[in-house]
């Protein structure tokens, strides 16, 4: 196990390289001068041309490649073009914003999305597996950017349960430590406060866990049927065991592998993607930070947000497939 | 039995949740009455929380031209003259009192007394001295100086020649050649004055930790979240600000904008859709406040592109596109069809000028005089990006589109990423596109010659236009001082431009504000940012 883990960790290494490669080539494939960007629409022809050539972005791209890759082994993410700010300190509130939210909506996903998927499977063909099913397909095909809106008309304008917008009442600002402010919260004592940020976390997370829940929906629903159709769970059946103990216990413990990748793989891209929620809720997520990025031409910030979050995303990976073998003991790793 | 139980428990909850996640008209109903802001601790009304689509880029205000800079440093720091409050006159500022020489060439300004930095040191001459230094030995990456006084120090067009402090409270500056928008430069945010001993203490990190002598201190600025200031006590003028506090807060959605302001969580919000117009006059709670124009959205023409290189072609457009529809359609009405390249509000605007009438059969006969009756294909770039003076690009290209096909111009809308957009069009790869500009200084030389002289292709002038007698004009109407002699010379300007016609000019629009009604005395700059000191709420 030992072993397994140490050697997937190395593994990541060549997938960041090639990640960094195809990241750079990208945005370098893109047509559009940053030095005219940066000096904005009034700059003259001379500006653009100094600033360019100061930026290294006249050098050929395998130097300003390498010059890249050698900072990121010295733990430097470079400097940003637009605010002129280090990358390192810049991105951390970001992240952890996004980080806060991707939680949030994925345990949102994950309670509602499993559970609905059991229920479906195990009352199936029932109405309530028809309605279960019909909302996944309309949870995974609605639009997040009218589902957010039409969220704050109702909860916040209509019923007033809720803030639109924002992580915090900012009358009344969240001290951060971590700068994840359900932590933050509580480690000041400020429960008011900690009702008011879950308040904030409400709608952004459960738009942001709309298409997630339906997906793991789907997938709990179509591998617990197959679950419960074998011949184990007719035993468990025929000695007695209620049907609750039987789909929670035995059914659902070998039905959730494909549903914990699916879970994994959700969580990556909730991470990365969520540049339209975090848009709608007005919320300082990494997505924004990346999206703004990209507006400008910012490369050493979209170059470190993605690696940033391509790493997140391979980790997270690694998290499930060790989680493989914590809840199917029959999973070994060996050479 | 206890199956069941748990099955209509399990059933309900999930019931219950499904619930949630839709809505429901029914409860809309009956929740109207019971009503509240979900942010009800809110404390006794001095604090306001302004609403905006964008976050500042620096606070330190001569490091960017990027307008959400300008709405909160114009708070913080001061400039030697101010804008009048919705125009762009002349007034005293961190200087009370000034004397223009009679050449043009020596500017003596009488500086405020008893004037101190947020950080206590003293505000005097050598503190202007320091800050113009400062700006004038930069460059171009870190300071757009050079766009307003002719470059640098080490340029040969820098239009300062020298400043020196005649006494503690009276600066001079020396300048090379006239420059007649030099007072209204001043004026600018981007030239506040800075706390020289901040400058020295932060360095880089000043754009973090901004200070000056304005009515409002800086707090704290948490990136694309908010940006906090609140009352300086030590402000000269002892009646102001108004407001303890100011909170601006980054919610990129107009939509979401607006219901954040409905919900009581912001008091004011710029960027309001026209369209959303009538959302706010139906909320008692909710007012509308109009930003006066100095703005103008075009079409360019490409004038080194074929077919777009024969005049005649460029004015059959110009007869071919129906501004008046596209007003009603995608700016509420609140814009003004434009003729020229610069707004009424600006002086030396030539109003006698006659706009080009929608005429499609004079239109036709423009082209068959060039010889093109049979029309042509080209592709009309749309913008990708919201403005005020261009809100919906696509639909108004299309617009344009179905206008062209009518005098068999034969129009492929295309449109691609913000950056790479004006690229292009700084390149002239574009045949005819959509663009726009909002004025910097209220002078008609930042709109004609730094939109349409022949020094600025590469530039601002994205059409390439090119006139020799025209680029005259506007070198003579830059150096001399008698604003009537250059009123009179931006008029003729506009004639040479009307009759060349390298663009479409579309529309100056009227950018709108919401704000919740208690909100008083809040007046819109023409610039796009306004100080708020004397905000209150009644």
């Amino acid at each position: 196990m030992l072993t397994y883990t140490i050697r997937r960790i190395f593994s990541l290494i060549p997938v960041l390289i090639g990640m960094t490669l195809i990241v750079f080539a990208i945005i370098h494939a893109i047509p559009g001068n940053p030095a005219q960007v940066i000096l904005g629409q009034r700059a003259t022809k001379e500006a653009v041309a100094e600033l360019t050539k100061q930026l290294g972005l006249d050098q050929p791209w395998y130097i300003q490649y390498f010059d890249y890759i050698n900072a990121l082994l010295h733990g430097d993410l470079g400097i940003s073009l637009r605010t002129r700010g280090p990358i390192n300190e810049e991105i951390w509130p970001y992240l952890t914003a996004t980080i806060e939210l991707t939680l949030v909506a994925i345990i949102i996903a994950v309670i509602i999305g499993v559970n609905a998927g059991i229920i479906s499977a195990w009352f199936s063909k029932s109405w309530f597996d028809y309605a279960a099913m019909v909302f996944a397909l309309i949870g995974v095909s609605m639009p997040i950017f009218w589902l957010g809106l039409m969220g704050q008309w109702v909860f916040s304008i209509e019923l007033g349960w809720l803030p639109t917008t924002g992580r915090e009442d900012v009358r009344d600002p969240v001290t951060a430590i971590t700068n994840i402010y359900l932590i933050d919260t509580l480690l000041q004592g400020r429960f008011d406060q900690f009702k008011v940020v879950l308040q904030h976390l409400i709608l952004p997370s459960a738009a942001l866990a709309t298409i997630p829940m339906a997906i793991i929906a789907r997938m709990t629903r179509a591998t617990m049927l197959e679950v419960m159709k074998s011949d184990y769970i007719r035993t468990a059946r025929a000695k007695g065991l209620s049907m609750f103990w039987v789909v929670y216990k035995h059914s659902l413990k070998n039905a959730i592998i494909p549903v914990l990748t699916v879970i994994g793989l959700q969580t990556g891209l909730l991470l990365g993607g969520a540049i339209l929620t975090e848009t709608i809720f007005g919320w300082p997520g990494i997505g924004r930070y990346l999206y703004d990025a990209i507006g400008y031409r910012d490369y050493p910030v979209i170059q470190s947000g993605i690696l940033i979050i391509a790493a997140i995303f391979v980790l997270i990976n690694l998290v499930v497939d060790l989680l493989y073998v914590f809840i199917d003991p029959r999973i070994k790793y060996t050479k | 039995m206890k199956n069941k139980t748990l099955k209509m428990l399990l059933i309900s909850i999930l019931a219950i949740s499904m619930f949630l996640v839709g809505c429901n008209s029914k409860t809309n109903k009956q929740a109207d009455d019971s009503k509240k802001p979900a942010d009800s601790s809110a404390p006794a009304k001095d604090t306001l929380v302004y609403g905006r689509g964008g976050d500042s880029v620096s606070l330190d205000p001569i490091t960017t031209t990027e307008g959400e800079t300008f709405k909160v440093t114009i708070n913080i720091f001061e400039t030697l003259l101010n804008y009048g409050e919705q125009d762009t006159t002349i007034h005293p500022g961190l200087a009370e009192k000034w004397k223009v020489s009679d050449d043009g060439l020596q500017y003596t300004f009488h500086l405020r007394q008893g004037v101190k930095f947020h950080d206590g040191t003293d505000f005097n001459a050598d503190a202007v001295i320091y800050n113009f230094n400062r700006w004038m030995n930069g460059n171009e990456k870190q300071f757009p100086y050079y766009t307003m006084f002719g470059g640098f120090k080490k340029d040969k067009g820098h239009v300062i020649k020298e400043i020196k402090a005649l006494d503690d409270h009276t600066v001079q500056f020396i300048l090379k050649r006239p420059q007649a928008p030099f007072l209204k430069n001043l004026a600018m945010s981007m030239f506040g004055i800075a706390s020289p001993a901040a400058l020295k203490k932060y360095g880089d990190d000043f754009r973090k930790n901004p200070v000056g002598t304005g009515p409002f201190k800086f707090v704290e600025w948490k990136a694309n979240d908010r940006i906090v200031i609140e009352k300086n006590p030590d402000y000269w003028d002892k009646s102001l600000p108004k407001l303890n506090k100011i909170i601006f807060r980054v919610i990129p959605e107009n939509t979401a904008r607006l219901n954040a302001l409905a919900n009581g969580e912001i008091d004011v919000m710029d960027g309001l859709n026209n369209s959303d117009e009538a959302t706010v006059l139906a909320n008692d709670k909710l007012q509308i406040i109009e930003r006066p124009s100095m703005n103008i959205g075009y079409i360019g023409l490409t004038t080194t592109r074929k077919p777009l290189d024969n005049k005649l072609v460029r004015q059959a457009i110009n007869h071919a596109i129906d501004k008046k529809t596209i007003i009603d359609a995608f700016y509420g009405g609140k814009a003004l069809p434009a003729k020229n390249p610069m707004p009424p509000s600006i002086e030396g605007y030539n109003d006698a000028i006659e706009d080009y009438p929608y005429d499609l059969e004079k239109a036709k006969a423009l082209l068959k005089e060039a010889g093109l009756e049979k029309g042509f294909t080209i592709d009309l770039w749309a913008m990708p990006v919201a403005r005020p003076y261009m809100p919906e690009a696509q639909k108004v290209a299309e617009v344009i589109q179905e206008s062209l096909s009518k005098i068999n111009i034969k129009a492929n809308i295309k449109s691609v990423d913000w950056a790479t957009y004006l690229d292009k069009a700084n390149k002239g790869e574009f045949d005819m596109f959509m663009l726009g500009w909002t004025g910097d200084n209220g002078d008609p030389d930042n709109f004609i010659y730094t939109l349409l002289d022949k020094d600025s292709i590469g530039s601002n002038n994205y059409a390439q236009y090119s006139n020799d007698k025209l680029h005259d004009i506007l070198i003579e109407a830059q150096t001399i001082a008698d604003q009537e002699k250059r009123n009179e010379l931006y008029k003729k300007a506009q004639e040479i431009v009307h009759e060349d016609a390298p663009w479409v000019p579309l529309v100056h629009s009227t950018p709108l504000l919401a704000a919740s009604k208690d909100v008083v005395n809040y007046l819109p700059h023409p610039t796009g940012s306004e100080c708020l000191s004397k905000v209150e709420f009644k």
